[in-house]
């Protein structure tokens, strides 16, 4: 599953950080790393990008980089 | 150890960590705002006398992370590397502790003199975080201190600590920084031990173990900086390197900078298991819900336009008083230049060149002031991200990012404000992009030319013309955005990610300082150049002072003042007034033709003969061309040049449409002009503008020609394609 396949107020963890270069160290760098849960805070009003909630604070991807990140369920 | 009295102090942070209000509480007014050398990336730094001590502070710009990618983070690393301060501040958010660390852990592996200034505490206690100072401070080897840089907490103890750190000769810990598994440590110990052997201790500008981390991350600044320093070695050091690394990404199937990373924030989850406790008590996040109003998906865009308008009408309605006030100060200086000094050349170079010049660039202060301190307010409560969030899709199409957007919009005001606007931009080619095309948004000084001569030639529909102007100019900075993109400036556009900070209530002596910091950089840049400009055109216009004039316009006015003496005397004592004033009509009328011959004579008027050819495929005469060609110094020109070639008062506006509407233009061709307007190149304080902020003179060049072509390509194709068309 992957993050941009998530609607708002969804949960999951995350499992792999794809894609590559500067984008996918950016997006490690920010503690979107393996293992972190992430929270759907909201799309913006056009349905892109989108909001995270992410080790406590908000972050914005938009939906074609969160769709390079694997994420699973969390129980 | 001698005790030095000037000691360098460098800040370090997050954006949003609320780093510049320390730096602002710190420093106070007593700071210097330049760029760093080669970049423009804004530098600050300010001198500050304590404890016996001169502290040089320096605020090192706000970055996530000290990797290479952006402007901000070379910059940031290159002062801590090359310059090497006495010590680093490093500013940690406390409601955002686990990203702040990161930062934190590569200034560590820096190893330089750093202290930890926890900031924000109350906010994180607020949100049920408790930190443990001491603990945290035992973790990371290093003092912390509590700060809360809003309120001014804590501010004196940090500087006490930083003087008594920097002071002391204690050595940092070696221990108590990221470990990283056993793996990646053997391959580091191995480049190590290659550095030592090829380049040596005494010609390796860094740490052994930094550069090592750094070659293994294939970090190319280091990576280059070390293969000229290697000389013969370097070929086996960088395949050994390339080597490690192989290794490395064999064992855990992934590059190693990525591996490192990871450990990285692994080894800061285990920092914050063992000092921070976290309450799972429910609390009201006030910020987040503002923020589901303010992003909503059915008012958020009405909200966000509504914030956008009033921003113009503050700043151009509210503008409008001060505006007058200066324009009163100036006529006033000016009359009163007039009345003492003789009538001169020197008079007429300081009325009509300099004072004229500056006069028309000092109006625009409090609109330029205004619209700085709106936008720093966007930019202290955080709505700004929010302004980028939602306007991101749009601006993607174009290939450009959400943050663009509010250059382009200022660009409606002046384009001057817009320009250095775009420096919120981190990418540099989007910054250079969003500036290509924000001259073609039409600032407001080139709206007096469209009122003319839209009201000369279209009546009713004059509303309706202007309108499709500025929607044209619109489409042409989109299809720009499309064209550069895809050629020149060629590559994906930046990555969106971007953190959304919680709203808060900015201060208002950080807002002071940003509304100042910029528009005093305008005043300062733009006014010597206005200053030179204005010269220029006035020289041209004023020269040569007395021209072959086709008739004797002294004769002719000696002519009157004969005539009207003679009636004078025969007229009623009654009469007299009215005689007065009728040879005060006439003298003026013939000055005024001297005038408009003069404009044809001078240097400017041959000059607007002479290119007159390149105008004339696109319907515009000698008197338009000279008219265009002032406008280079200030749109407003445009207006006030055309009223002296046809020889009308510069104010009247009604007497200049009369008389443009008896002269040989037509509809057709004023509707041409007004696209050329629309279009070419933009003003002497915007080229100066994109210059500086583009920094470099290639860019500049660039623009001017692309504009010009584009002007009179599409002037060309409205004219021409509107007489096949059969309009005249």
């Amino acid at each position: 599953m992957q993050l941009s396949d998530l609607r708002e107020s969804q949960k999951a963890r995350v499992v792999r950080v794809g894609g590559n270069g500067a984008l996918r160290r950016r997006i490690l760098e920010m503690g979107i790393v393996r293992g972190t849960d992430v929270y759907v805070e909201k799309y913006a009003p056009l349905k892109d990008p989108m909001e995270l909630i992410v080790k406590g604070y908000h972050i914005s991807l938009r939906v074609e980089e969160a769709a390079q990140i694997t994420v699973e369920d969390v129980r | 150890m001698p005790r030095k009295n000037n000691l360098t102090i460098a800040l370090a942070g997050n954006p949003n960590s609320g780093k510049t209000t320390i730096f602002n509480n710190i420093t106070g007014t007593r700071q210097k705002v330049g760029n760093w050398p080669g970049v423009t990336v804004e530098k600050k730094e300010g001198t500050i006398h304590k404890f016996g001590h001169e502290l040089k502070i320096v605020d090192l710009p706000g970055t996530y992370s000290l990797t290479p990618f952006s402007i901000e983070e070379i910059v940031a690393r290159d002062f801590v590397l090359e310059t090497a301060p006495d010590l680093v501040i490093d500013i940690i958010d406390a409601s955002n502790l686990e990203r702040s660390l990161y930062l934190a852990t590569q200034i560590r592996e820096l190893d330089c003199k750093v202290l930890f200034a926890l900031n924000m505490a109350d906010l994180a206690r607020e949100r049920g975080i408790k930190i443990d100072v001491d603990k945290l401070s035992e973790l990371l080897g290093l003092p912390v201190v509590f700060t809360v840089g809003n309120k001014n907490e804590g501010i004196e103890t940090l500087l006490e600590k930083a003087v008594e750190l920097a002071e002391s000769d204690v050595h940092i810990p070696k221990t108590r920084k990221v470990q990283y598994s056993k793996d990646i440590e053997v391959s580091i110990l191995a480049v190590e031990d290659l550095l030592r052997i090829s380049i040596g201790e005494a010609r390796l500008p860094y740490k052994f173990r930094w550069t090592a981390i750094k070659l293994l991350e294939d970090d190319q600044v280091v990576r280059d900086r070390i293969a000229d320093l290697a000389g013969r070695s370097r070929e086996e050091l960088l395949r050994e390197v390339e080597n490690q690394r192989e290794h490395l990404r064999r064992l855990f199937d992934d590059d190693p900078e990525i591996v490192m990373t990871d450990e990285r924030y692994g080894f800061i989850a285990g920092l914050v298991k063992e000092a921070v406790t976290t309450s799972n008590r429910k609390r009201v996040d006030i910020s987040r819900n503002i923020d589901l109003v303010l992003t909503d998906r059915f008012i958020g865009f009405p909200i966000f336009v509504f914030f956008i308008w009033a921003m113009f009408q503050l700043t151009f309605k509210l503008g409008v008083y001060p505006m007058a006030a200066i324009e009163w100060g100036v006529s006033l200086l000016s009359a009163g230049l007039d009345s003492i000094l003789p009538e001169s050349l020197f008079k007429a170079f300081l009325l009509d060149g300099v004072i004229a010049g500056v006069g028309s660039v000092i109006v625009f202060l409090p609109n330029i002031l205004i619209l700085f301190f709106c936008i720093a307010i966007f930019e202290d409560t955080g709505y700004m991200a929010r302004a980028a969030f939602l306007m991101d899709k749009i601006m993607h199409l174009i290939g450009l990012h959400g943050k663009s957007f509010i250059p382009m919009l200022m660009g409606f005001g002046c384009n001057v404000p817009a320009i250095v606007a775009s420096r919120t931009l981190e990418s540099e080619k989007d910054r250079i992009l969003t500036i290509l095309i924000t001259p073609f948004m039409s600032c407001s000084a080139k709206l007096p030319v469209y009122i003319v001569l839209a009201g000369s030639f279209f009546g009713a529909q004059a509303g309706s013309v202007i309108f499709g102007i500025y929607l044209m100019g619109i489409v042409l900075s989109i299809a720009t955005g499309r064209l550069l993109r895809t050629t020149i400036l060629k590559g994906a556009d930046a990555p969106f990610v971007m953190e959304l900070p919680p709203y808060r209530i900015p201060m208002l002596k950080s807002l002071l300082i940003h509304m100042w910091d910029r528009s005093k950089m305008f005043l300062k840049k733009m006014s010597g150049v206005i200053l030179a400009g204005s010269v220029v055109v006035w020289s041209l216009s004023a020269f040569p002072l007395h021209p072959e004039y086709g008739r004797d316009y002294a004769a002719m006015k000696e002519e009157i003042q004969a005539e009207y003496s003679r009636r004078l005397e025969a007229a009623e004592t009654e009469d007299q007034e009215g005689l007065l004033q009728e040879q005060t009509e006439r003298l003026t009328e013939v000055e005024r033709a001297r005038q408009t011959e003069h404009a044809e004579r001078s240097y400017m008027g041959r000059i607007g003969k002479t290119v007159a050819p390149i105008f004339a495929p696109i319907g515009i005469d000698w008197r338009g061309s000279v008219a265009l060609l002032t406008g280079f110094a200030a749109k407003e020109i445009v207006v006030s040049t055309m009223g002296i070639l046809y020889a009308v008062e510069e104010e009247a506006s009604e007497a200049l449409k009369t008389a443009l509407q008896e002269s040989d233009m037509t509809p057709l061709s004023a509707l041409s002009m007004m696209v050329f307007v629309l279009l070419y190149v933009p003003c002497l304080a915007t080229v100066a503008a994109i210059r500086r902020e583009t920094g470099s003179v290639k860019w500049m060049l660039f623009d001017v020609a692309y504009t010009t072509a584009i002007a009179w390509l599409v002037s060309f194709l409205v004219y021409q394609g509107g007489r096949l068309s059969g309009f005249a």
